[in-house]
């Protein structure tokens, strides 16, 4: 499990700060469950809101896309490697927001796979935050995109 | 049923993915999913899992590459009904 989530975690194509992915905990054709935390010197929260930093809500999209739709979808074709460069495209979500995450909170994301087909993932996403209380929780959906050259 | 039954079906399963309305009620053969109704192809596999719904037929990979336009997917649903 170690070894299969370092192998992916290295795969992810995300700059530093553009990673909203700390550890994977669970892995399988199934789903994914990994964490986060949201340190407090993250540059939007200065501007996210002026005087009162909250995570905004396009961040927290982002943190279950790439633990529960990126890494599963790596994750579910590993064993279907070719010698293309493969990544994930979100092609749609649906939230709902139910608690604010604000600076330094750490969060776990969990997603189902509700189908995979034709190269396109849909999961049923989650994130609780350290008191399990769910903060946000929906669908989303993305498409392997192959590129053949880079 | 009939190829007008199917492509009635296939007018009902399209219509959430598109804003083509015209493209949409002039639907026939020679509709082409992608260039006519402007769909992706993110939601052209919610389509074909709902066509596999509806007709309560299973599409391989083969065939949903080719289903492009109402045409080539009209006949495949044909085949699958019929080999059914």
């Amino acid at each position: 499990m170690v070894t299969t989530s370092k192998k992916i975690l290295d795969q992810l194509p995300y700059g530093k700060s553009f990673l909203f992915v700390d550890e994977l905990l669970h892995l399988d054709e199934n789903g994914a469950k990994g964490t986060y935390t949201y340190h407090e010197d993250l540059p939007f929260y200065e501007a996210h809101f002026k005087n009162a930093p909250i995570t905004p809500a396009v961040i927290l999209i982002e943190t279950m896309a790439q633990i529960g739709l990126v890494c599963l979808g790596f994750f579910l074709i590993e064993n279907t490697k070719t010698d293309q460069n493969i990544s994930l495209a979100m092609t749609s979500n649906a939230i709902d927001f139910l608690k604010p995450v604000y600076p330094g909170e750490k969060v776990w994301v969990t997603s189902e796979k509700v189908y995979f087909r034709f190269n396109k993932l849909s999961c049923k996403v989650k994130m609780e935050n350290a008191l399990g209380e769910i903060v946000c929780k929906g669908n989303i959906s993305g498409m392997l995109i192959s590129k053949a050259h880079e | 049923m009939d190829k007008t039954q199917i492509i009635k079906e296939l007018a009902k399963i399209v219509t959430p993915y598109t804003e083509e309305k015209s493209a949409l009620e002039n639907i026939g053969e020679d509709t082409d999913f992608i260039t006519d109704l402007k769909i992706n192809s993110a939601n052209l596999v919610d389509i074909v899992l709902d066509i596999e719904e509806k007709f309560n037929i299973a599409i391989d990979n083969d065939s949903m590459a080719k289903m492009l336009t109402v045409k080539a997917t009209v006949e495949i649903i044909e085949t699958k009904l019929n080999a059914g």
